[in-house]
């Protein structure tokens, strides 16, 4: 796979990697990709693709008002929180 | 030696007075202080509560209740690290959810307890359920009952390893290519992989949400259809769970012969790379399913040598989805950054073990533009191929039979190197995953020196289960595998 570049993936995947991880990860995917590589080979020419093994349509529960998550449990797991909310680094200046 | 009964076993104790589910839960606590230092199966457990939770047990069975209405009334059963148990933690295995506590039960976890179980501890995975024997676990691995050199199987290995050390009665795993079957049948214990669809995956941490499915480990076939019935049927909290009746699987375990039962046996899978042993004792379970009246058919599955590179396409595509949510915002670790990207990446970069980074980059470039159809829609499509062989096959035959593994445990270290040759040892297993059907693994002989166990895979189509547990128990029933145990038991 030689188009395969992983500091451009492991940035769209939103995991940064330091330059020892970038070597070894990257070989190790070069490997799979090779392996993977092989589908080209079937013949899927008319064949509808499968998303799940057991397809159910159109799932609605009775639209009956239920209790969710309480607000503080919520919260309560959360590495930053303020004033009742999730905390993040700023997004705009 | 109340921790080696089976759950039958003792519920019919508990049921005649003879012990406590107190004295049971002792049992399982005395086990553990024994062999957790050489296992690591469990990465928690909270002793006061599941102490509490069996002295209700013991309560209700002294005030008369009815075992028909709660079948696991006072039985310790324990969980892979991956159900939410409120107020418990849920870890994954992974670094990231460290200090997480779950704000809620999964649906298989609030089932077990009406039906009365004593659900305690939490046992190790590898990390995200992503992996083939423990190792990929942030916390180490678990170590193989019948030989600790020896890897327990993967990712459920700390169910395999606890059940097969007796520390517990039973526990729940997932199995998204194998989690469930491969590990029970290292560690010689029965594993079960319902139908997609039958078992509610509400509460559960999705790795691959198109493959998870959540079963048993147990002793033998009957406990596993116990705790099955006990867990089954459809929850609204799941949509992907099937609006269906559940059987009564007891049914299945009444009949020891297997006349007029066709088996499959798979021409594809006979593969290279296989032990001799186990290639040997997959002879002799086959003589035997044969003397109890089935009859073997050669069947063909012709898209098996692609099973594993659809896999590996489909289980991480989704993967980069699902695990998208782990970043630092809501629960779990928090690297901080400049901005939400920084922060998110660093925390992602530091929370996940290489595994896990291996799978959500190769995921996301399967699903990048320019290669979606090249990769993901095409692993979609030979996916439908993959299915229609085994319904074709299911046509001809009631069940298909395998060896769960090509090899028996392999060695700490053997493989934790070349992740392409870790993948390889699922290659048994993970077709039943992508076709959606149901699968058993059961012990069917064990290597001579060291004696390490093997099992047998039992497949059948959706909402097959009775039929497995028909062929399995009868199997089971006539051969003495199940009742070898561990040195560690």
């Amino acid at each position: 796979m030689s188009d395969f570049d992983i500091r451009y993936v492991s940035r769209l995947a939103r995991v940064s990697l330091t330059p020892v991880e970038e070597e070894k990860l990257g070989n190790q995917l070069g490997l799979i990709l090779g392996y993977i590589a092989q589908l080209k080979e079937v013949d899927v020419n008319g064949v509808e693709p499968l998303a799940h093994a057991i397809p159910l349509v159109n799932v609605t529960r009775p639209d009956v008002p239920t209790g969710s998550l309480d607000h503080e449990e919520a919260l309560r797991n959360a590495p930053a929180r303020s004033n009742g909310l999730f905390v993040v680094p700023k997004i705009v200046e | 030696m109340l921790h080696q009964l089976t759950v039958a076993e003792l519920t019919d104790r508990l049921d005649r007075r003879e012990c406590s589910s107190t004295e049971a839960l002792e049992a399982c606590l005395g086990q553990m202080a024994r062999v957790e230092g050489q296992l690591h199966s469990f990465l928690s457990w909270d002793e006061a509560d599941a102490r509490r939770q069996a002295a209700v047990a013991d309560a209700a069975i002294a005030s008369g209740a009815y075992r028909v209405e709660r079948p696991l009334l006072g039985v310790p059963i324990a969980l892979k690290d991956v159900f939410c148990q409120q107020g418990q933690p849920c870890g994954c295995g992974s670094r990231i959810l460290q200090g997480f506590v779950s704000p809620y039960d999964a649906t298989v976890v609030a089932r077990l307890k009406a039906a009365g179980a004593v659900v305690f501890g939490r046992l190790n995975m590898d990390e995200f359920a992503m992996g083939s024997s423990t190792e990929n676990s942030a916390y180490g691995p678990t170590l193989n009952p019948w030989d600790t050199s020896r890897i327990p199987g993967g990712s459920s290995g700390g169910c395999a390893a606890a059940v097969s050390a007796n520390e517990c009665f039973a526990a729940l795993g997932s199995d998204t290519g194998g989690s469930i079957r491969q590990p029970a049948a290292l560690c010689g214990i029965v594993g079960l992989k319902p139908t997609y669809g039958l078992v509610s995956r509400y509460g559960l941490v999705a790795f691959a949400s198109s493959l998870d499915q959540v079963g048993p480990f147990t002793k033998d076939i009957r406990d596993s259809a116990l705790v099955l019935q006990s867990i089954a049927g459809h929850d609204l909290h799941d949509s992907t769970s099937l609006p269906a009746p559940v059987p009564d699987y007891r049914t299945a375990l009444t009949e020891g012969s297997l006349k007029g039962v066709r088996l499959g046996l798979p021409k594809e899978y006979q593969v290279g790379g296989m032990d001799p042993e186990v290639t040997a004792a997959f002879e002799s379970a086959l003589k035997q399913l044969t003397s109890l009246g089935a009859e073997l058919v050669e069947v063909s599955l012709p898209h098996t040598e692609y099973a594993a590179a659809t896999y590996y396409i489909i289980a991480p595509a989704e993967a980069s989805a699902n695990l998208s949510r782990f970043d630092g915002v809501r629960y779990g670790l928090r690297v901080d950054g400049s901005s939400p990207e920084e922060m998110n990446s660093r925390t992602r970069g530091a929370g996940f073990g290489p595994e896990v980074k291996r799978r959500i980059i190769l995921g996301t470039y399967v699903l990048s533009s320019g290669y979606y159809d090249a990769f993901y829609v095409r692993a979609q499509k030979v996916r439908t191929l993959i299915r229609q062989d085994f319904l074709q096959a299911f046509e001809q035959v009631d069940a298909i039979v395998t060896p769960t593994t090509p090899t028996p445990a392999f060695r700490l270290g053997e493989k934790s190197e070349d992740p392409l040759q870790m993948y390889l040892s699922d290659i048994f297993t993970i077709s039943c995953n992508l076709a959606g059907i149901c699968g058993v693994s059961v012990p069917c002989g064990l290597t001579r020196s060291p004696r390490l166990p093997m099992g047998l895979q039992i497949l059948a189509p959706p909402f097959g289960e009775s039929t497995l547990f028909r062929v399995a128990h009868a199997y089971e029933q006539s051969t003495p595998w199940h009742r070898e145990r561990s040195p560690l038991s």
